[in-house]
């Protein structure tokens, strides 16, 4: 593979650039897009295909304990999934939780180059990164857990702000994430403290922490803000998977005012109807929110049918999905900082309350006014594989096809929804883009990503064009990374690795000693021992800090 | 002429022979069976470099030799009838559909695991885990038949949902642990822990058993079922007795953990005649 080439006679879609489908030419020079390239220069012809940024998932669960729990949880799924070596690529295994090995190459096989790992204790930050150092060919990062942080919630408490946000950026340092995730703020320690118990309004007091879930989101936005994180909080949003959540998802988008908040997985906090009971879709309600705020981005974390894996540190919800399906299921304890629960789940077309998580999600695609705020995700594999993308955008692409495969599903469910009611919207070519491309770089603050303009990543994915779209976007025919040809003809044609994005804020060093007798008295761990060290950072890029655009 | 492969070349560590399966086998001529491929340690072979290959299927396929480092033999297979003359590997008939293997020599562990069809015959013993889901997996064989005319391992019939299975000899520890349903048929002796876990289905042995505490006394009686297996089993050339056929069974239901829908059946032998 040569250090230049010059890709000709394709169909450019970037929409980061608004180039919408023009024939242009895109060149490369030493992995990243320029301007130009001499007459000489190699060429790829790619007449009558799509030229694409390469893909960006940013909330995925890819890599860490929680992760390879599931696996192991699961061998009968790895089994009938080998993913065997080629010439080039290492040998894993598949199933709805790939081995690292298998992530990568299966990811960059659906045209995606970078990933970002949604959920992470500091505790577990070491394994993540050596997972992620095993994960081929994409770029990732991973955001770090800190909303169920048992110091963090004693400086809240005791009011000391400004130890706050100086803890919260040694906790990011130490770990080497590149953003901040809430998990249902506030809820572990309850669960761990009080038996089967959760937290059902970001207003409830009587925690066990004296903290309501509002304090906690509001004061993360905050320190964000003021750290100039490229990408804002990230939350899983109290009450998930719960009937009437939507209340809860409007307060907390409430409680961010004009802060930047990126909401994950909204799908699944846009339930209505009352606890314990059936839900009904608040889909329209919450697309509403949300294209009348312009703060807010989400990834929609779609439920697809077939075989899922509920993993999360959220342990409540844990407990809650094990005794819907009563599968074998692991719940456990991450010391002062998190919970986690891991449940084996299958998605079922019948089933009232998937169907339903199923048109849900697509209303809120269908109903969003700006595809820039709202991405594809499924919130992988907890509503089903990345694996499914291509079938996600297919629905989304082709309002024949989708109406067919509602007619497939539960009745009673699509009712309770506006899909039939007009809603005949079909996303462009360049939607797509948006949605899975330009959108999430642009929320997480990756300039060089998303786009094909000179000075990007040369991060590229070249489609043949089909109408089948679900097709389509299973195999592209050509996929670049770094400039590197890494497919070309459907086949791998040579491995490699993805750097590590994370970020290094400032912090004052004298918050070292304020938690040093806390590991000294709680944790399992010396503290001189619980940093991440550089030397797990391998091939990696510090983003640096920005100015929060709202 | 029917079909034989003699197995010539000795594997020096375990071999999967997936290739090795009437279906497979069938249609083809001497030259293209030789060319199948096989898996021998971690490097791709052929069962021409191991097997000596000889005549047509004419419904039969035979394969001589000592097979028991040879894992997969018969898996998946549909129809017709697979003739081991020695001792076969591990997974016998995995996944197996129809059809029949009948081995005359003794079986690895895990024969006919998530079986579907079909019939598997050991002349010999069995491993461990007969009949059961692979690691992870909760529904074992789900139909078919395996008749193990000697002893068979533990957990015999783990998650098992539907088939008969039948051990002349003993049966290991946890037989039909967390069994769905479908018979198990031990005339020897039961292991420790029979039973465990298990949501319907039926575990009948000839000797007396000890049983875990979540199982309770029914009743005793002459299930009539049991005397139509028996005699089904004594057709397939098992050493039946006529006081077994006769016999009277204590009932006991359980697993009490579970459904407690499941039953152990012990044959009275203080009414034995």
């Amino acid at each position: 593979m040569p250090d230049t080439l010059r890709i000709v006679n394709g169909r450019v879609y970037d929409p980061a650039n608004g180039i919408d489908g023009e024939v242009r030419d895109i060149c490369i020079s030493d992995g990243r897009i320029v301007a130009s390239l001499p007459q000489d220069a190699p060429r790829l012809d790619v007449n009558g295909m799509a030229i694409l940024p390469g893909g960006v998932d940013i909330h995925c669960h890819i890599a860490g304990a929680k992760v390879n729990l599931a696996r192991k949880l699961q061998p009968e799924d790895h089994r009938r999934d080998p993913h065997p070596s080629t010439a080039v690529t290492r040998s894993g295994t598949g199933g709805i939780v790939p081995s690292t090995f298998a992530t990568g190459y299966r990811y960059a096989a659906l045209g995606y180059t970078t990933a970002m790992e949604a959920a992470v204790p500091p505790l577990a930050a070491r394994h993540v990164l050596e997972e992620l150092h095993d994960t081929p060919v994409i770029d990732k990062g991973f955001y770090v857990l800190l909303a169920n942080n048992v110091f963090l919630h004693r400086l809240l408490r005791e009011g000391r702000r400004e130890e706050f946000r100086n803890a919260v950026a040694w906790w990011i340092n130490a770990a080497k994430a590149y953003a901040v995730k809430l998990v249902n703020p506030g809820a572990d320690e309850l669960w761990k403290g009080q038996r089967n118990t959760n937290i059902s309004s970001i207003d409830q007091t009587g925690t066990g922490i004296d903290l309501t879930p509002r304090q906690i989101i509001r004061s993360f936005i905050d320190v964000v803000e003021e750290l100039g994180l490229p990408h804002p909080v990230h939350i899983h949003c109290n009450n998930l998977g719960h009937s009437g959540n939507w209340q809860t998802t409007l307060e907390t988008m409430r409680t961010a005012g004009e802060s930047r908040l990126h909401m994950a997985h909204i799908q699944f906090h846009s339930y209505g109807g009352e606890p314990g009971k059936n839900p009904t879709s608040k889909g329209p309600e919450i697309a509403e929110y949300i294209n009348t705020h312009p703060n807010i981005t989400t990834d929609v974390g779609q439920v697809m049918f077939g075989k899922a894996t509920a993993m999360t540190a959220d342990a409540p919800l844990g407990y809650m999905l094990r005794n819907i399906s009563h599968n074998k299921w692991i719940n456990a304890d991450v010391e002062c900082e998190s919970g986690c629960g891991i449940v084996p789940f299958t998605y079922q077309e019948k089933v009232y309350v998937h169907a339903l998580q199923w048109a849900i999600g697509l209303e809120l695609f269908l109903l969003s006014k700006d595809p820039w705020r709202i991405m594809l995700s499924t919130d992988h594999p907890n509503g089903g594989s990345f694996l499914k993308y291509p079938r996600l955008i297919r629905l989304l692409m082709d309002r024949d096809f989708r109406n067919e495969e509602i007619q497939k599903v539960n009745p009673r469910a699509i009712k309770k929804t506006v899909l039939l009611d007009n809603l005949d919207r079909q996303y462009t070519l360049n939607e797509i883009a948006i949605i899975t491309r330009a959108a999430p770089a642009r929320a997480l603050g990756l300039k060089h990503k998303g786009h094909l303009g000179a000075g990007a990543d040369a991060d590229i994915t070249i489609y043949e064009e089909n109408a089948d779209k679900e097709r389509m976007f299973n195999a592209p025919r050509y996929v670049i990374k770094d400039g590197r040809m890494i497919i070309a003809d459907y086949e791998f044609r040579t491995d490699h690795e993805g750097r590590l994005l994370h970020v290094a804020p400032a912090y004052d060093a004298a918050i070292e000693q304020k938690l040093h007798p806390f590991f000294d008295d709680y944790y399992s761990i010396e503290f001189a021992n619980y940093p991440v060290a550089d030397s797990y950072l391998h091939h990696h890029e510090i983003v640096p800090p920005v100015k929060a655009a709202v | 002429m029917s079909l034989t492969l003699a197995l010539r070349v000795a594997p020096q560590v375990p071999m999967e022979a997936e290739a090795l399966t009437f279906d497979r086998v069938a249609d083809l001529s001497e030259s293209d069976i030789a060319a199948l491929p096989l898996l021998h340690g971690n490097e791709k072979a052929a069962v021409g470099d191991f097997f000596k290959v000889s005549g047509r299927a004419n419904g039969e396929v035979h394969l001589e030799g000592d097979l028991g480092r040879v894992k997969y033999l018969g898996a998946g297979m549909s129809r017709g009838r697979l003739v081991i003359h020695g001792n076969a590997g591990m997974h016998l008939g995995s996944a197996m559909i129809g059809g029949e293997i009948l081995v005359k020599g003794n079986a690895g562990d895990w024969v006919g695991p998530e079986m579907l069809g079909g019939r598997i015959i050991i002349t010999g013993n069995a491993g461990h885990m007969v009949g059961s889901a692979h690691r992870g997996g909760t529904i074992g064989m789900r139909g078919g038949e395996i008749i193990i005319h000697g002893n068979a391992g533990n957990e015999t019939g783990n998650g098992m949902r539907n088939g008969l299975i039948a051990i002349g000899g003993n049966s290991g520890d946890f037989t039909g642990v967390n069994m769905r349903a479908g018979t198990i048929m031990a005339l020897g002796g039961l292991g420790w822990r029979s039973g465990a876990g298990m949501v319907r289905g039926s575990i009948v042995s000839m000797q007396p058993a000890e049983l875990l505490p979540t199982f309770s006394y029914d009743c005793d009686y002459r299930p009539v079922y049991l005397r139509l297996y028996l005699l089904y089993l004594r057709e397939l050339g098992m050493a039946v007795e006529d006081a077994w056929i006769e016999g009277e069974y204590r009932r006991y239901s359980g697993d009490s953990v579970e459904l407690n829908r499941g039953e152990i059946l012990l044959l009275n032998r203080q009414k034995l005649s």
